[in-house]
């Protein structure tokens, strides 16, 4: 399965890896932040109309 | 089917909650399936060996690190000139994404000279031109995150772009002038494929359409994401009013 | 627009006014690089041109945030912005003050500073003319840096990486002519680039600098 990266091995994976790491972080970042909003919006927004009636 | 349409929230939010399972489908599909025929179905290169697996992730998001900056220079302009309020947002939600693939393209570049140059950074015009690329986006972020007035945050970094796009142009010029590079021209020839042999440019292509379909996925959920942080900002600001 | 000038001036000079910091930074700059790297001429000389843009460039930058956030605070701005001047004049007067109390004393007085880096002979009059060149540029891309973050508090050091990134191009020219005319090669390139980098700031960042204030102070 895995391929014979000879001599660069390290080099290819690790370049791999970093960006990976680096997408993966970005990802999760927007994820989190976006459910964070979400969240907070429908608290807020359950408030308002709580407010409203 | 215009984009004024989506200067409407709303609009926006509808279309772009349809929107996002498929193209967020197909970015991943593209991605796994580029990187995947990259990295175990392509032979070594016979001088770089089996580094050339890299060009798979290092041009595409050099590619979209620069992209990103484009686009945002068009969100601020119709920002500037229509009062495009999910445009702003847009260029606000892109820069992030810009950042990250302009370091990923740095940080694969680095890691692939090492052993190709013999060094990891070389003060080439092409290294030099993106890590200042990458300057221009800190401080297009850090100018977003001091001001607190949405409007004038997006007014005042609108102006930042186009005068900072200018700027990044002319650097990139001066930095042509100011060295010799060890840098490869253009990897990509619009004519033929001499440039990268043929075994290479299809997955290379299939991982570009991959980060420009995962660029387009991340900038549309943190532009919702914004819009959401907007809608609860004017939420608060109407309840301090009413109370 | 000349009352306006003469205003600033006096406000820069006077006591308090942060005339001569710039200068005595730059001084200081000339003094710390050859004591962190060495004595030996030979070194000095091949980096000098190199050094003394970089110390501009910063000594620039220390003056800048005072440039409008004095006028911000006590509202002499909004009077300027609504004076029947247009803003961009304006901006371009305050630029053109920054300058005359910073540049134009750096660009003097580099050549002491030139003598404490070795710097070849032939690069003297290159230097001053680089700097005469070179500075006004520094100014007009400040006065720009400056507008986007007058209303700010603690703006000075996000203003430093707001405008750094843009001094790239006026101090790529502006080391390689010094260079180029301390070893007696041709300078016309980095010359004729130098200016136009200069021409083109003044002609536009006064219109988007004026463009940033108005989003300011609405």
């Amino acid at each position: 399965m895995m391929p014979d990266l000879g001599r660069y091995a390290t080099t290819v994976l690790s370049a791999y890896a970093a960006s990976v790491i680096l997408i993966l972080g970005l990802v999760a970042l927007t994820l989190w932040q976006g459910a964070r909003m979400k969240r907070r919006l429908a608290e807020i927004e359950a408030r308002a109309k709580g407010l409203a009636e | 089917m215009s984009i004024w349409e989506y200067a409407n929230p709303k609009k926006f939010m509808q279309t772009s909650a349809w929107v996002l399972p498929w193209i967020t489908g197909l970015a991943v599909a593209t991605l796994l399936a580029g990187l995947f025929w990259g990295f175990f179905l392509t032979p070594d290169d016979y001088k770089q060996g089996s580094t050339v697996k890299i060009i798979y992730l290092h041009v595409p998001s050099a590619m979209m690190g620069i992209g990103a900056w484009f686009m945002m220079l068009a969100a601020s302009l119709i920002w500037l000139i229509r009062r495009h309020h999910v445009s702003a947002l847009a260029a606000k939600a892109a820069a992030p994404v810009g950042t990250t693939f302009t370091l990923i393209g740095l940080v694969t570049g680095a890691i692939w000279g090492e052993p190709m140059w013999g060094t990891w950074w070389a003060w080439d015009p092409r290294l030099t031109s993106f890590l200042i690329l990458f300057l221009f986006y800190l401080g297009y972020m850090a100018l977003w995150g001091a001001i607190e007035d949405a409007d004038t945050a997006a007014d005042l970094t609108s102006v930042l772009c186009l005068v900072g796009s200018v700027f990044a142009f002319l650097s990139r010029y001066a930095v042509y002038f100011w060295t010799q590079g060890l840098h490869q021209a253009q990897s990509l020839g619009v004519v033929g494929g001499d440039r990268v042999s043929n075994v290479y440019a299809a997955p290379l292509l299939l991982c570009i359409a991959g980060f420009i379909l995962l660029f387009v996925t991340l900038v549309l959920l943190r532009t919702r994401t914004e819009i959401r942080a907007r809608r609860i900002s004017a939420l608060l600001a109407r309840e301090r009013r009413a109370a | 627009m000349i009352a306006l000038l003469l205003r600033d001036l006096r406000l820069a000079t006077r006591a308090g006014g942060g005339f001569g910091l710039g200068l005595a930074f730059f001084l200081m700059v000339a003094v710390l690089v050859p004591l962190g790297v060495g004595p030996e001429a030979a070194t000095l000389s091949r980096i000098a041109p190199g050094i003394l843009w970089v110390g501009a460039l910063l000594a620039c930058l220390l003056s800048l945030d005072r440039l409008f956030a004095l006028d911000f605070e006590d509202g002499s701005l909004d009077l300027l912005a609504t004076a029947p001047i247009p803003l961009e004049g304006m901006v371009a007067v305050k630029g053109l003050a920054h300058w005359l109390v910073t540049g134009l004393p750096l660009t003097a007085i580099s050549p002491v500073l030139g003598l404490l880096m070795h710097l070849a002979p032939a690069g003297y009059p290159w230097l001053v003319l680089a700097l005469a060149l070179g500075t006004p540029a520094l100014s007009m891309i400040g006065a720009f840096g400056a507008a986007l973050t007058v209303g700010l508090k603690r703006g000075g050091l996000l203003m430093s990486l707001l405008v750094l990134p843009m001094y790239v191009p006026t101090l790529i020219f502006g080391a390689d002519l010094v260079t180029r005319g301390a070893q007696g090669q041709a300078t016309t390139t980095p010359l004729l680039f130098l200016a136009a980098v200069t021409l083109g700031s003044a002609a536009v960042l006064p219109f988007a600098a004026a463009q940033a204030l108005r989003m300011n102070l609405r």
